[in-house]
Formats: structure tokens, sequence, C-alpha cells
């Protein structure tokens, strides 16, 4: 397959959130979500996106999914921009495009069976219906390592891994291209977390699928993507291969939220030296100008207050945001 | 215990089933009524609520007496074997009087419910999933609503209507919804932004799907409690609106009209008092005592 | 070493409609003083119920059904409310998971922290107002003074969970159990959070229990670990035991589903297969058997044993018998 085509293009993406206040709901503030963010989704791979609570990602995958009206900024699909597409012309994308979500117990209808949630879209799409829609829903079901018999139960019956499951079975149900991975694995036991990332990694072998792989957790991050974004307040800080970002960190927040990872290994805990960031992310309403990090940076100097660092690729596709470079 | 060697033989894995499930399956709705079950006073309510809405239907039909036939032979009788209630003013017989009273009473707290059930959750449900300016226009419409007394849609309907039980059931049911959709829109609110909703718009389901299948479904615990506590209120104002005369005419009767009658005379025939509003009473209590019951059985927060 | 704490053979359980939940099943392991060790397992372990146990928290429904828990000579299974009452927060701090749902909203953090103090330590109001500034320094709080007047709200995560901290150690416990204190927490703030109790640990050689599902929080804080399956401790031993020298399959499993961090290209999870037992009818023998890629005819049968596999090492698995099949652990001494 080839991976450096491009399947998505995000260009200076913003989405704010209006803060209304008063009987008129006159917009006093904008939280500043996503915040001119610009970046490629090759076809097959997967590309990672961490960062804190807060820094925007999971409304990165969100409003590219077009789960929320972009602000500004083009979202070019496969040659077409759908920023600004009605919810009907958008129709046809919404089976190349899909989403498995963070919270196993709040992504599935707790009123409906397994079979029922599967086939939700089949039926939203008018795909099938009988005797092929059962066998599809069971096929799925077989896909993801459940039993068929699992249709006619109701999701609080399952474990949260076996729910994700269910949520996995539901996006491959339109047989998309894009899936867009919320926090996946967040939710789950760590022996359970594996399951799922290794079927990810079987299904995007199998059907060629690509992902946006949102999350916080930079180990299992690392482990999947082939490309990783860092995002800090609603910026993209650094963006590249993920073996390179682990070994050549070049961002001072990268490089801290490396450090910060706990390594599950007592000698290699203790020898190293941590970079503890000092505060805590600032609000993302208005934020000042200049860079969003320098509050809380080793390295900041007087132009990243005035500044804001260009996102530029320094070679072989490194892209980064700081004045250092 | 002995151990010996061939206990110590290897158990390939595919023998073992990974992904059982050992627990029986249980939905909502059977956990709701297990629960149900286990509270006495709302099973209590709940058979006496079957009781005598069986009894308001079938009662009449199986009585000799009615409620309008008049006998002055047997006026203002005691209770005994012939009239179990005993009889009036006019010798009609209170017992088939206060069935035909359940029958304008339940009539009323059925029909304004269920009018109230479904203006309510679809009103409450559009506010609610839509947001934004609908939201707020639709509300301010519900408050100004709410404003108005009960009452003055009643006078206002029976002086264009006329009075009778149908004024008095569409005054009830165009101000008891508000309090529904009220119900119902903070429900959709907070339902909305969860998850499964959100994947339910991926897959482009329209927003007539997400409300009628998402949506409502998910918020049938709130809407049944209020609809089991809407019905008491509605009986007891057409109770109320009926003893201040402003409810069904004579000779029909309805448990209002039936005290209201009774008190003239009440204390040379108590009894006449004590049967309409013991009626009253036990409906009211017997609803409640559901209403409640169904509140702690549906309750997503009591289930684990 | 002196045993601060000495949980024996505990069972509790769960009475739910469905049935009896055996969610701890005859769990026993000691602390020494000064010393931080770890409970390690996955949601449904029985971690966290052991601890509601020792703390006399448990829900309605669940009762300890034996057992002792020893605490600094007394069995706390024994205690009055009221004599727990003054145990809980005066002599055993606890932190738990989410600082927002255990502050309480409508109270100033000033209210909060000196409030026991004043009623446990019978100070005045004056002394506990100072006690507690200087326990808000102690956990890294800047101007405390000023912040001892604001509600829980004014805080960020990070700054709450260290006035959860503070408020656990301003009686001076003999003992702190964190609950999972960094899960609800962002990686630099988590990070921030272990360099705080390693600190303490230094400074003030307090005891700590610490409950969670990451070995990566494990590895850096505890000098013991237990780790659980099923209501059962399953391994016991010092932290480099556990990681270099396990001696259970579910360990090596918990071990092996980590990514490994330094791959260059990408090399295969080896997650454990299936789920994690039902504990309303959990398996008979070692609760692991059903998932466990060396389960023998005897772990389906047998009660679970428990072997001394080293020094304070103990693991219950029948691999460790002499009659069985020797098998070669597929993780420990990892190439780092």
């Amino acid at each position: 397959m080839d991976k450096n085509k491009a399947l998505i293009e995000i260009k200076n993406l913003k989405k704010y959130f209006p803060i209304k206040k008063g009987l008129l709901k006159k917009t006093v503030a904008n939280v500043k979500a996503v915040d001119d963010v610009s970046f490629t989704i090759n076809k097959g791979e997967t590309l990672g996106l961490v960062g804190e609570s807060g820094c925007g990602k999971t409304t990165t995958g969100r409003t590219i999914i077009k789960l929320y009206q972009p602000t500004s900024g083009q979202i070019i699909y496969g040659g077409k921009d759908i920023a600004k597409l009605s919810e009907k012309e958008m129709a046809p994308y919404r089976r190349k495009m899909q989403m498995i979500f963070q919270d196993p117990y709040a992504s599935l209808d707790a009123r409906m069976t397994v079979g029922d949630i599967i086939g939700e879209a089949i039926d939203i799409h008018k795909l099938m219906t009988g005797k092929e829609r059962t066998e599809r829903i069971q096929y799925l079901l077989d896909r993801v390592g459940l039993n068929s018999e699992h249709a006619n139960r109701y999701p609080h019956e399952f474990s949260g891994g076996q729910r994700q499951r269910i949520g996995i079975a539901r996006a491959l149900a339109v047989q998309p291209e894009f899936i867009v991975c919320d926090e996946p694995i967040s939710a789950l036991d760590v022996s359970i977390q594996a399951q799922v990332i290794n079927m990810l990694e079987d299904l995007q072998n199998d059907m060629g699928l690509t992902y946006l792989f949102v999350a916080h957790d930079l180990s299992m991050v690392k482990h999947i993507s082939n490309r990783i974004g860092v995002m800090y307040l609603g910026k993209m800080v650094e963006l590249c291969e993920s073996n390179e970002l682990y070994k050549k960190p070049l961002h001072p927040y990268t490089q801290a939220l490396l450090s910060a990872i706990p390594v599950p290994d007592p000698e290699q805990a203790a020898a190293r030296q941590r970079i503890v960031l000092e505060g805590e992310i600032p609000s993302p309403i208005d934020p000042p100008p200049g860079c969003r990090f320098k509050g809380r940076c080793r390295y900041a100097k007087p132009i990243c207050s005035q500044q804001e660092p260009v996102f530029k690729d320094l070679g072989g596709g490194h892209f980064v945001a700081c004045h250092l470079y | 215990m002995e151990i010996t060697k061939d206990l110590f033989e290897r158990v390939p894995k595919d023998e073992r089933d990974l992904n059982k499930i050992v627990r029986p399956s249980l939905t909502y709705w059977q956990d709701a009524w297990r629960r149900l079950k286990m509270n006495k006073l709302a099973m209590g309510g709940l058979f006496f609520v079957i009781f005598i809405t069986l009894v308001a239907i079938f009662g009449p039909m199986l009585s000799k007496y009615n409620y309008y036939s008049q006998d002055f032979a047997i006026q203002n009788q005691g209770p005994s074997g012939t009239h179990w209630f005993g009889t009036d003013n006019f010798g009609r017989d209170i017992f088939v009087r206060i069935l035909y009273g359940a029958r304008i009473s339940l009539t009323v707290g059925y029909v304004a419910s269920i009018l109230n059930l479904t203006i309510g959750v679809l009103y409450g449900g559009i506010a609610g999933y839509f947001g934004g300016w609908v939201d707020n226009v639709m509300m301010r419409i519900i408050d100004i609503l709410y404003s108005i007394p009960t009452m003055i849609y009643v006078i206002l309907l029976m002086t264009v209507m006329g009075a009778g039980l149908k004024s008095i059931i569409i005054a009830l049911a165009i101000s008891y919804w508000v309090g529904m959709a009220r119900i119902v829109r903070a429900q959709v609110l907070a339902l909305k932004q969860q998850e499964f909703v959100l994947a339910a718009r991926t897959l482009g389901a329209s927003n007539t799907r997400i409300l009628l299948r998402h949506l409502i479904p998910n918020s049938m615990g709130p809407i049944i409690v209020t609809l089991t506590l809407s019905i008491p209120s509605a009986i007891f104002t057409e109770s109320f609106l009926s003893f201040i005369g402003l409810g069904v005419s004579a000779p029909m009767a309805s448990w209002g009209t039936l005290t209201s009658e009774a008190l003239q005379v009440y204390l040379i025939y108590p009894y006449q008092l004590f049967f309409p509003a013991g009626a009253i009473c036990l409906t009211l209590f017997a609803f409640q005592l559901l209403g409640d019951g169904l509140r702690d059985a549906l309750d997503p927060k009591m289930r684990k | 070493m002196e045993k601060l704490l000495e949980i024996k053979n505990l069972e509790t359980s769960f009475y739910t409609h469905a049935g009896e939940v055996k969610a701890v099943r005859g769990v026993s392991f000691h602390l020494d003083k000064g010393e931080a060790l770890g409970i390690v397992g996955e949601s449904g372990s029985g971690k966290s119920i052991t601890m509601m146990s020792l703390m006399r928290l448990l829900s309605d429904n669940g009762k300890i059904k034996k057992g002792e828990l020893i605490f600094d000579g007394r069995d706390l299974a024994k205690l009055s409310e009221e004599e727990m009452q003054n145990i809980r927060g005066n002599e055993i701090g606890m932190i738990f998971q989410d600082p927002m749902t255990s502050l309480n909203p409508v109270l100033t953090i000033g209210d909060q922290l000196t409030e026991p103090l004043i009623k446990h330590r019978k100070m005045t109001k004056q002394q506990a107002f100072e006690r507690a500034v200087k326990m808000m320094t102690l956990v890294g709080i800047p101007s405390p003074e000023s912040r001892m007047k604001q509600y829980p709200h004014e805080f960020s995560g990070g700054m709450r969970q260290r006035v959860m901290i503070a408020m656990s150690l301003v009686c001076e416990p003999k003992l702190i159990i964190a609950d999972e204190p960094t899960t609800a927490l962002d990686v630099t703030i988590q990070a921030q959070i272990l360099e705080l109790m390693k600190d303490l640990k230094e400074k003030i050689n307090a005891s700590i229990i610490l409950i969670t599902h990451d070995l990566g929080v494990v590895a850096d804080v505890c000098n013991r670990i237990n780790v659980m399956y099923g209501g059962m401790i399953v391994e016991t031993g010092s932290t480099k035991d556990i990681f270099y020298n396990p001696k259970h399959p579910y360990t090596w499993g918990l071990l092996k589903s980590i990514p490994n961090p330094n791959e260059e290209e990408r090399e295969r999870l080896i997650p454990i297969d299936g789920q994690p037992p039902d504990l309303i009818k959990p398996p008979v023998g070692c609760p692991f058997a059903p998932r466990c890629e060396y389960a023998m005819k005897i772990c389906m049968t047998e009660n679970l044993p428990v072997f001394e596999v080293g020094e304070n090492h103990k693991a219950a698995c029948w691999l460790n018998h002499q009659d069985a099949p020797k098998v070669e652990p597929p993780v420990g001494r990892r190439n780092l």
C-alpha cells in the first residue's frame, strides 16, 4: 500500500466554542479548543495524536469526523473539502469515516441489543435487511472475537473489553476507510488493552484502514502509530515519525511529556531524571499571544511571549513549533 | 489430598471458553420489575390501581343498579346487603354511583396523562435535542403557559365549550404537559452529549431517529414516573373542579360531585361522604405509592 | 522490621440479587513501618475492596465474612463504628482517585483541612490553621495562607489532589492508603504527584499502601508489591522480584502486555486472552487458570497453593511445585 498518499488533509483547522452570557446569549469569549492546526493523514497509516486533557486532541478528532462544525479551515477528504458540507451532503462520507469511543459504558445505547447496536448503521444506510442483515451482524461479532449468540444480549452484560469490541464492530458495519480512535483503550485494564490494540492492528492490515489514534498514553500511541502529533492547548507543537519522536523529541513540551511516562521497570525508573513540569495547562479561553507553552517552559525567551512560533518542517517530515529551532 | 504427576498435565487453551458470560441475561425492564416487586407498598399500590381500573370498567355492567334511577322509597338508607354503601337523597345506590364516578375520574386521569405524555415528550425532546434558540423560544412559551392557573383554562373552556368532561380533560392536558416537557428536556440535554448519541451521529442517523430510537427510550424511566405521578394529580384536580361545581353535571357523578352532594348532609348521613372521599384518598394514595416505587425501580443510579 | 498492619485471611462478599459476589477471597499480607506497598490488579481484582474492608467503608450490601485486620495491635474488624471514626483520617489517611468528588464543594479548603485536627486532635482553630498551612507547604501548594480560604472548584485537578494528600497527612496518620491517586490525572501532573509521594516517603517516613492498575506507578514508588487477581493475592514480593523474577503467569501476562518503548519495528503485543472472572461464580481452583497459557489439570481442581519462591517472595501457582513441568518465564529482566 502506498503509505505516502494523503487520505485526509487538515488545513488551518479551527474549532472555537463560544461562551455565551446574558439574556441575549451574547458571545463573551471563545474556548479555542483547536486553534489553527494543519496536518495530513496518509492512506493506510496510523497517526497518533497525544496531549493532556484540554489540549484539543479529542475535539480535533471529532471535528475531522464532523461531529462538530469547524469554525474555519479545510478538511480535505479524498480531494474534496468536507468542512462546509451539510449533514445531507455528508451522508456518503459517513460511511467512509467512523469513530471508536473512549468510554465503553457510555458509548453503547443501554436500551438496545448488541445486534441492533451493530445493525444500526446497516439500517440507517439501508444496506441490507432480514437474513442478510443477521448474517452480517454475526460476521462482525465473529470478526471482533465475540460469540454470535451474543447478538441478543444487552451491553451491560459485557465486560469493558467486550463492549469496546462491540463498539469496533459497530464502526466496521459500514465498511469505513478511516476510523478515529478516541482514547479507545484508556478505560480498559492493562491485560485487555493489548487485546484491543492487536485487534485494531489486525483490522488495519486486513482492511487497509487508516487510523487517527487519539490518546494520552504515549507508550501505547508509540506502539501503534506510524507518526505522532503532539498537541498543547489547541496547537500542534510537534509532528514526526514515532520512533524519531521517542529518540529525538525537539519541543520542550514533548520532552517533558516523554519523561513523565511511568516506566514499568524499577531500576530504570530510579535511574532516570524526570523533567517535572511546573504548574498546569492554562485555560484555553482566549489564550495570550506568543507560544502557549512559554509559562511552563524551561527555555522560555522574550521572543516566546511576543511571537507565535511557526509550525515548520525541520527536514524528514519532522515538524515542530518552537523558537529554539 | 494427594498430588499425582498426572495432575500436572497441560490443558490446552481452546478447550476453555474465554468469552463466556456467567450471569443470566436481564434487561433493563426485567431488572426494574424485579426491584419493583421487592417493594411491597408499591406492589400494593399497583394492585389497587389495577383493581380500581377493572372495577370502574366492569363494575357498572355487573350491577343491577344504575347511577340515575331515582327511588324515593329508599332515600338515605345506610349501608346494607342490598345497597353496600347505602343510598343517597334520591334513593340512588351510592356504590354504583362511586363506580361510575371512578369511570369519570380515571378517564380524566388517564386521558389527560396520555395527552400530556405525547405532547410533553415530543415538545421537551425537540427543545432539548436542538438546543440553542429553538430551546430558548420553546421554553419561554412553556414559562408563559405555566404562569396561567389551570382554573382560568377551565373557566375559559367552559364558556366556549360548555361545562363537562371534555372541557376538564382539555384544560388539564393544556396545563399538565408542561411539567412532562421540562423533565424530558432535562433528560435529553443530559443524554445528547453521551457517546452513544455521538456514535449514532457518526453513523449518519437522522435527528428523528436519534430522538426516537435513542434519546426518548433512554428517558423512559423518568417519563414513566412523571406519568404515574401526574395521574393522581389530574384525578384530584377533576374532583376538586367537580366539587366546586365546575365539573360534570347531574345526574352524572364523579367523585368530586358525590363528595360535594354528601357534604350538605354529612352531619346526618356521614357514610355518604365517607365512601366517595375514601375512594379518592385510596386511589391517590395507591398512585403515589406506585409512582414512588417506580422512581426507585427505574432510577439508573440505583442500578448496579 | 516492625509490622504496622497485618491482614489475615480476609474474605469480603457483596450480596446482590443475582447472588453472593465474593470480592475478596482469603487475602493475607502485612505492611512494615516506613514501607511503601503496592497493590496491583485490574478492576474487579478485589484490590480496592480489600482496602475498603480495612477502613470498614463497605457499602450496605457488603460484608466482611472472615479475617483479622490487625492495625497497630488492634483488630479493626472488631471495633465499633465510633472507634473506627477515630481511626479514619486520624490514624489512617486516605487518598482517593477522584479529588473532585472527595472534597466537599461548599466548604473552603481550610475548613476541610482543619476539621479533623479540631475533632481528633482537639486543637484550637489557630493551631489547626498553622498545622494545615504547614501541610499545604509540604505538598507543594504555593501561597497556602490565601489558598486556605478558597473552595475546591478554584483549584485545578493536580492542586486538588495535592490538597487531598495534605488532608490525608494533616493528622500525622500512621498509614496512608492511596487508591489510584493518579489515574484521573494527566501524565505531567501524575509525574508531579508521584515525585511528591516519593518525597513524603523520605521526608516523613510515611507508611504507604498504593493501589493501582499501572505497573509503571508502583515501579517508581513502592518497595514491595502484591499482585491481585480474582479476589486473591497471586504473587507477592519485592518490587525487583516482581519485575525481574516474576513467578506467576498472570504477572508475566501483565508485564508482557505493555509495549516495549524501545522497539524499533512494531512488535506484536501479547495480551492475556479472555476476560477477568465474574466473582459471582468464581472458577474452581486458580482464578487465572481459564486464561492461563500454562494451565494444568490441577489448576482447575485444587485450591490455590502458596509457594515460597524466594525470600519474602511468594507465588500462588502450581508451576512452582516440584512435579510441575519446567517453564521458562517469557518475561523477566528485559534488555534495557
